[in-house]
């Protein structure tokens, strides 16, 4: 029971990092229709952002690890990503707007491509450790538990699970609440209805890019928190990962994306826990493969028919 | 019921048009003009150009050559959303609602150029007035709504805009007959009661002529024949062709 109850909490912290980075593959599928493939190196960026910015603010905030740095850096991430999501966006995508799909998507792989090449090159192709931003220590639970004062919980999952869940709310509140959110709705409902309504479809897109990028930078540096050796491939599988995640729950649908994301987290969680490391990746593939199969649209997406 | 009547000032000047699909043109060296507080109508068969003339002029589609002067100032070169802005408001051919969202959300989409949540309110009541049953429906999901429910709605969130001219692209497609009258005689309404200028494409020529002071008869892109609606419905090669008689 405690073994499955650790692998739960294992889970839930990876799962959060691949909901981060799989709200922005289905955020920017819902305005423009595609995958943006360099969604996962984006959050590799993030990571190395966290790396160069973090000892700077680290010695302005005062010496050593603190909550305050933690988060200030974490802010500087995701501004950072926010605005080269832009910028990726304006450069890559938006000449080709009004090109066949498949053109886009090929752009997006080759984004992707540079973006690795280009961290190799800049940043070198050696992994780095991450600067120490909070002091990660194992909680203490009451030995009144029982069983669960077993449980090994990091001070830095429970960070991880937390900031993850405060994202998603704050996510949630613009989508829902905000002109901006109300805009990117009516866009991915319908995108010349929504231009007519008075809607800018290049600042809403851009904003997209920036939002969903935010988040994948986000994710970069929680995950950097809890293993701290970071190199410029690392986007590479945490962004297919998080890809089979968006599929999983329904590409286009943000809680679908938050789901994936947690499944996908719980289900290598308990394959590394009860079977072996070795078929982590297989597996995640496979339920990849499967949900294409049998339910395309996803657990929580409407099956869509191609409009002509 | 008879339209405004129109001053003599234009509002809307389009000159020398040419909108092309690939190779094929499909408006060509279209000019016409509409004046303040009118309603005037484009008809002509399928394929004439009428709704490509409205998508242009919404800044939906990039003319090749031509200009569009609204309200004194050259709009064909700007986007969509930037002429929205002016108060050139399009009802598009098939009503394009938002089917997943509610009436009200679709009207609330509508407003979205206005921050002013007094005004807001006040638009909408003002819509309510003039289709009430979009009140009865509010909560309700759009796309459940009847063919002329919906064409009300699409009305109706052009209406949330604030338009000073409204182009409007057959509403009488896929509606019942018995809703045709009501929404013309709604369109009249804003017309006269609120002074916007309309400029109304349909297929079915009767029905337009009979509410607009003004017509352009639309073949293969370019102006076939034009004049005051009341001349061409007896205009003999126009009923003809168009008014099955």
């Amino acid at each position: 029971m405690t073994e499955f109850l650790q692998q739960l909490v294992n889970g839930l912290a990876q799962g959060g990092i691949y909901a981060l980075i799989a709200l922005g593959y289905t955020m920017v599928y819902g305005v423009l229709r595609f995958i943006n493939f360099a969604q996962g190196d984006v959050f590799m960026l993030g990571a190395f952002a966290g790396f160069y910015l973090g000892p700077t603010i680290l010695r302005i905030t005062g010496s050593g690890p603190s909550y305050l740095g933690a988060a200030l850096v974490l802010i500087a991430a995701m501004a950072t990503c926010g605005l080269i999501g832009v910028v990726i966006e304006r450069l890559c995508y938006r000449p080709l707007r009004s090109r066949p799909r498949i053109t886009v998507l090929i752009t997006a792989i080759g984004v992707s491509l540079l973006l690795e090449n280009a961290g190799q090159l800049v940043f070198g192709a050696d992994p780095k450790s991450f600067p120490e931003l909070i002091t990660d220590r194992a909680l203490e639970f009451p030995v009144s538990w029982g069983s669960l004062s077993a449980l090994t919980i990091t001070l830095s999952q429970v960070l991880v699970v937390g900031v993850t869940l405060a994202l998603l709310l704050i996510l949630r509140q613009i989508v829902r609440h905000t002109r901006i959110g109300l805009a990117m709705r009516a866009l991915s409902l319908n995108p010349t209805a929504a231009q007519l309504c008075g809607i800018n479809l290049d600042r809403v897109i851009a904003f997209t890019f920036g939002l969903g990028s935010a988040l994948a930078g986000a994710a970069g540096i929680l995950i950097s928190i809890q293993q701290p050796s970071i190199d410029p491939l690392m986007g590479i599988n945490a962004g297919m990962k998080a890809f089979v995640a968006a599929v999983l729950g329904g590409v286009g649908n943000l809680s679908g994306a938050v789901l994936g994301g947690m499944l996908i987290g719980l289900t290598e969680a308990l394959v590394v826990g009860y079977l072996s490391p070795t078929y982590r990746d297989p597996i995640v593939f496979a339920v990849l493969i499967l949900i294409l199969l049998f339910r395309p649209s996803g657990l929580l997406g409407r099956t869509e028919r191609e409009k002509v | 019921m008879s339209p405004l009547n129109p001053s003599s000032e234009s509002v809307l000047q389009v000159s020398d048009l040419t909108v092309s699909y690939g190779a094929i043109k499909a408006i060509n060296g279209l000019s016409f003009e509409v004046r303040s507080g009118a309603i005037v109508t484009l008809v002509g068969g399928n394929g004439a150009g009428k709704s490509t003339t409205l998508r242009t002029l919404s800044g939906l589609l990039r003319a090749q050559s031509g200009r569009v002067i609204f309200r004194g100032e050259t709009i064909s070169n700007l986007p969509a959303h930037e002429i929205v802005a002016r108060g050139l408001c399009h009802v598009p051919e098939g009503r394009m609602i938002f089917s997943n969202l509610t009436v009200d959300e679709n009207l609330t989409m509508g407003a979205y150029l206005q921050t002013n949540a007094a005004l807001r309110a006040k638009d909408r009541d003002y819509v309510f007035s003039i289709f009430p049953r979009l009140k009865e429906r509010l909560r309700q999901t759009a796309g459940t709504l009847s063919g002329g429910e919906q064409q009300m709605l699409a009305i109706g969130r052009a209406l949330m805009g604030r338009p000073k001219f409204l182009l409007l692209d057959e509403p009488s497609l896929g509606i019942a007959p018995r809703l045709i009258t009501t929404i013309f005689e709604k369109i009249v309404e804003i017309n006269r009661t609120q002074g916007i200028t309309i400029l109304l494409v349909e297929q079915n020529a009767n029905l337009a002529l009979e509410i607009s002071s003004y017509a352009y008869v639309l073949e293969t892109g370019r102006i076939a024949l034009e004049g005051p609606s009341q001349e061409l419905r007896s205009h003999p090669q126009l009923k003809a062709t168009y008014l099955g008689g």
